[in-house]
């Protein structure tokens, strides 16, 4: 590799640590997806557990969160971030060292939550199952990122800061306040990996989401619309549409998000007032979230019909589809009456997969394609054909998850809510179990569908870095639109 | 919740909403025709355009912003203050409840004042009955009643605290805790081995004679207080029957082994607590009529 990669470096950015990210962003997504898509045929096929402990659905339920949220997600944001702060500050990242040591240190800890997780080591909190000394790892390589990223935009060329590298810094200081405050605790022992959180009861559970509703808010939401503000005007090659919206959704969606963790906790312990202000705050956040959607879409104006030639550009839209979508469901699942029939049921799942499927995987993917060929010195991916073919499994793929836990979601909230004339509750909850049985085959079938895309991506990553491969014609315009 | 504290939401929540419409209003422009001016900014080739904020948007987040703010005054949600009507979810919770049981008042009462014995045989009380066993005591139980390994077989004319109305009920509404001590330390191995020889004798099973004979005498020192000198049990404890062929912890001679080497522990859940009395009551009815078929 290292003849490959000093032939690849580019004058004045460093490429080197973006491409590496690169790859991995595919290596993860594929090991998380397979996780996934295996514990979905676990719910469908119970007997797929095998009866071993490492392979049971509740210790490879949160490898795969993690796998797919801070592996996949995490190296994209990294691989982009790097890049974005570099082509639009003008700069070559301030340290290369510190840069590779975020890389390995990353690496590292997605190594140790792949061990840990299956054997069964856990806090328990969602999405924050690491723990103590993986979370100073993580802590150590965080605060590394926030040095290399600020540092580089404190040494930019360009007099204003660029919309994306908002995003991204949010992202940045926000995940390393949730992440430090929501994963103190007091380990056991020197020698054990348990500890016991510092809070306790109700606070503790408040801290979690606050915590857990946020990295949806800042991992998930905040760094991808950075990639978003790059990559979009960048592959439609046309100006943002609005300043002033990006300002705008900026500071609210930033002041806005950090108050709905309370909506995960709707109808609980937690007292009235904490609730009834997660769930009005959530309900604002509506318009800040719809914010990015729009300036994303109204980038478009004019150029609506590379959608056309262009399947990077279609992940891209229909990533932001999905993000309107779901930023849309998120509001409404938060009113307390619609959470008492959606609470504790898949249509949670379906919400999270809209936003993690459609959204998230898919502005990855489409910003990796951007990149790929450019990392590689290749004029453009192998093979365009491979990528609409990518395309249509990931929408495809989504839309199967996603209607298939809605239509679960909806049935089991009316269910368990049923009463007969008597009084009595119509169903057990076996029964909603059991009517579900359906829609899990559909979620394994989408999501298996979404998961051999990625295999198809991978093949696509691997012929383009191969210099002594031609590329692939690039198809007739209209053929595969 | 102290003051202090009550002060700090209603101004945090304050200066955010504040804080959202002050940077929504700056940033609106009068003009609302798109344009094609740009900021003058330019990074890696990204021009932005100085367009206004599309109107429907604009609107659609005051909508959301005042909205939130009416929500505040209506229910709780600024740190002590109640909200103007007073709303809680243990209130709500408590309506509900209290509008069920005018519902229900009438058939409840109807019900509760038969005796179990006479309501087991009714189609609506053996209807409500099975949907009240589907949802509380089949995940131990079973759908069919017909028990599981550790949780006893109520379809069955075999009880191990009885069978008859008032005991059923108390059972349900108490809960039961059986406990069979561990007698490995105390008997030893062969001790162990020799009862189990003697059980297994009891219920006309292949045996070694000697160890019978063993075994004999440790029972008649160590078991006969619970389960007796026949080893018919006693429902007083919860000692089950030996002599039946009815296992509630499986009856190969390992298993036998480990139940009267470690000791078992049974659980019932007290429901008391958590069921009506009225429930409780049409349950026993189920439960009852089960064996009684």
């Amino acid at each position: 590799m290292s003849e490959l990669n000093s032939a690849l470096e580019h004058p004045t950015y460093n490429y080197k640590v973006v491409r590496q990210f690169t790859v991995m962003t595919v290596v993860w997504g594929i090991v998380g997806m397979l996780v996934g898509v295996l514990i979905a045929a676990q719910l469908a096929w119970p007997a797929l557990n095998f009866d071993l402990p490492w392979l049971s659905f509740g210790r490879l339920r949160p490898l795969h969160t993690n796998a797919v949220i801070f592996a996949f997600g995490g190296c994209a944001l990294f691989a982009t971030s790097y890049y974005v702060v570099q082509r639009t500050c003008q700069v070559r990242l301030i340290s290369d060292k510190l840069a590779a040591i975020t890389f390995w240190g990353w690496q590292l800890v997605i190594l140790s939550a792949a061990i840990t997780l299956p054997l069964g080591i856990t806090s328990g909190k969602e999405y924050a199952e690491l723990q103590w000394p993986i979370d100073i790892l993580i802590t150590v390589v965080w605060v590394l990122y926030a040095i290399v990223f600020f540092g580089t935009i404190a040494k930019r060329k360009t007099g204003h800061i660029y919309v994306a590298n908002w995003f991204y810094g949010a992202f940045i200081i926000a995940v390393a306040v949730l992440h430090i405050i929501n994963s103190l605790a007091m380990p056991v022992a020197m020698d054990s990996f348990q500890a016991y959180s510092v809070y306790a009861g109700t606070v503790d559970a408040m801290v979690q989401w606050w915590y857990g509703h946020n990295a949806v808010g800042f991992f998930l939401t905040a760094g991808f619309l950075g990639m978003m503000y790059y990559f979009v005007p960048k592959q439609a090659e046309r100006p943002v549409y609005s300043y002033r919206l990006s300002i705008v959704h900026f500071w609210a969606l930033v002041a806005v998000y950090i108050w709905a963790g309370p909506h995960h906790l709707h109808y609980t312990a937690l007292p009235d007032w904490a609730q009834s202000l997660g769930m009005v705050m959530s309900l604002i956040l509506l318009a800040p979230s719809w914010g990015g959607m729009i300036n994303g879409m109204m980038t478009l104006s004019g150029a609506w019909h590379k959608l056309r030639t262009d399947p990077i550009l279609r992940f891209l839209v229909v990533s932001l589809s999905f993000y309107g979508m779901s930023t849309f469901e998120g509001p409404m699942m938060a009113i307390k009456t619609v959470n008492s029939l959606s609470h504790y049921t898949d249509w949670t799942i379906g919400h999270v997969h809209s936003g993690a499927l459609g959204w998230v995987a898919m502005i990855s993917i489409g910003a990796m394609y951007h990149l790929i060929p450019i990392l590689f010195g290749r004029e453009r991916m192998y093979s365009i054909e491979l990528i609409y073919t990518h395309f249509w499994m990931s929408t495809i793929g989504t839309v199967l998850y996603i209607t298939s836990m809605w239509v679960n979601g909806i049935l089991q909230g009316l269910m368990w809510r049923a009463y007969n004339q008597d009084g009595t509750l119509t169903y057990s909850f076996v029964e909603s179990v059991a009517a579900s049985h359906p829609g899990y085959i559909v979620r394994v079938a989408g999501g298996a569908i979404f998961f051999f895309g990625m295999l198809v991506m991978a093949y696509n990553l691997y012929m383009t870095s191969r210099k002594d491969v031609e590329l692939q014609a690039a198809p007739a315009v209209a053929s595969a639109a | 919740m102290a003051s202090f504290w009550s002060y700090w939401i209603i101004i945090l929540t304050t200066v955010t909403i504040v804080g959202i419409s002050w940077v929504l209003f700056a940033n609106r422009k009068r003009e609302q025709q798109p344009t094609d001016k740009t900021t003058g900014h330019e990074y890696d080739g990204i021009e932005e355009l100085d367009n206004p904020l599309p109107a429907w948007w604009f609107y659609m987040f005051v909508i959301s912003i005042v909205w939130g703010v009416g929500y505040l005054i209506v229910y709780p949600g600024m740190g002590n203050f109640a909200g103007a009507i007073g709303w809680t979810q243990v209130g709500q919770y408590e309506k509900e409840v209290a509008a069920a049981d005018e519902k229900y008042r009438e058939m409840r009462d109807r019900y509760l004042a038969l005796p179990v014995e006479e309501i087991a045989g009714d189609p609506a009380v053996r209807k409500m009955g099975m949907r009240l066993f589907a949802n509380n005591c089949s995940q131990c139980h079973g759908a069919d009643a017909g028990g599981a390994y550790g949780f006893p077989n109520l379809s069955d004319d075999d009880w191990l605290y009885g069978g008859d109305p008032a005991t059923i009920k108390a059972t349900l509404q108490n809960g039961r805790q059986a406990a069979m001590p561990a007698w490995g330390s105390i008997i030893g191995d062969k001790g162990v081995a020799d009862v189990v020889q003697y059980v297994l004798s009891l219920n006309g099973r292949d045996t070694d004679a000697g160890q019978v004979a063993a075994g004999e005498t440790v029972f008649k020192t160590y078991c006969v207080a619970c389960h007796g000198p026949d080893g018919h049990g006693n429902t007083a404890f919860g000692a089950p029957n030996l002599t039946n062929g009815i296992w509630l912890y499986g009856g190969s001679k390992e298993q036998l082994t480990q139940t009267i080497r470690a000791g078992r522990n049974g659980v019932m859940p007290a429901f008391k607590d958590s069921l009506s009395e009225d429930k409780i009551h049409i349950l026993t009815a189920y439960v009852y009529g089960l064996s009684r078929k």
